[in-house]
């Protein structure tokens, strides 16, 4: 379905920056080129990436490195194979930016984690609420 | 007094197909995704905004239906017979052009109503759903 609304060129160019980061983030981008090649004017692209995902590209990038970062401490990696993965540099700024962000340490974070996984693997019904268990035939009836 | 929801469902055709449609097409978080002993799985997601939502992504060939049930509302979903909810943007434009980039059906483009913009999409099985801009009321 082909809509047309006002800007709708801009908003594709946009679109394909962000669709850009998304694939590329764990490379070294240069987001000065993405907002070149996105609009003719950077300020004008800058101002509507903003108002349309709250962050300005360089922000963004941090925020889905950080958020790739997270799932893959789901995965078998060490804190360091996990901070490399997703495109930082340095360990020691990884840390720190992930703490802030996610409220705990990438250790801290991956051990408990880790900890909720375990019992969700081994004592699933416990996350899951009575009327979906029940309905599941996963809970006797006896309510 | 009421004052959350934090798990609700969405009957799905295929639940593997839907999961890589909600996670990888919308952005939702996987929040859980486990086997259950006695049979089936429990698959849950959140909104990107939400995360104390879960949505729980309920196969429709559920084993305490009979293969009629499951034959008429997979039909039915297939039909479009249910409108299931509304999700937010801050920017449906962009949102809008994302998901069409993603390979989303859109019933309907963005399109200005009362209370803001509102466009209407499909899931991968065929439930509709409502994607909002919404106007501050004044």
């Amino acid at each position: 379905m082909e809509a047309a609304y006002p800007k709708m060129y801009l908003y594709r160019r946009l679109v394909q920056a962000k669709l850009f980061i998304d694939a590329h983030y764990a490379e070294a981008i240069d987001l000065d080129l993405i907002a070149d090649e996105a609009a003719f004017s950077k300020f004008h692209f800058l101002k509507l990436f903003k108002s349309a995902y709250g962050r300005t590209p360089h922000q963004y990038l941090i925020h889905v490195r950080l958020q790739k970062a997270l799932e893959l401490l789901d995965g078998d990696l060490a804190v360091s194979e996990v901070c490399y993965a997703v495109g930082f540099e340095s360990v020691g700024s990884f840390s720190l930016l992930f703490k802030r962000v996610h409220g705990c340490t990438p250790t801290a974070c991956l051990a408990g984690r880790r900890a909720f996984r375990t019992a969700a693997t081994t004592a699933p019904l416990q996350f899951v609420p009575a009327c979906f268990a029940t309905r599941n035939g996963w809970l006797a009836e006896n309510i | 007094m009421i004052s959350h929801l934090t798990h609700t469902s969405i009957m799905v055709i295929d639940l593997d197909r839907a999961h890589d449609f909600y996670v990888n097409k919308l952005g939702f978080k996987p929040v859980l995704d486990v086997p259950m002993p006695q049979g089936g799985r429990w698959v849950t997601v959140s909104p990107p905004g939400q995360p104390g939502l879960e949505i729980v992504l309920s196969p429709v060939d559920n084993r305490s239906y009979g293969p009629e049930r499951v034959t008429l509302l997979t039909d039915m979903i297939r039909e479009g017979a249910f409108g299931i909810a509304v999700f937010t943007s801050a920017d449906i434009y962009a949102t809008y052009e994302e998901l069409s980039a993603k390979g989303v059906v859109f019933k309907k483009p963005p399109t200005k109503e009362f209370y803001g913009l509102e466009a209407i999409f499909l899931d991968d099985s065929g439930n509709w759903f409502s994607l909002a801009q919404i106007t501050p009321s004044v």
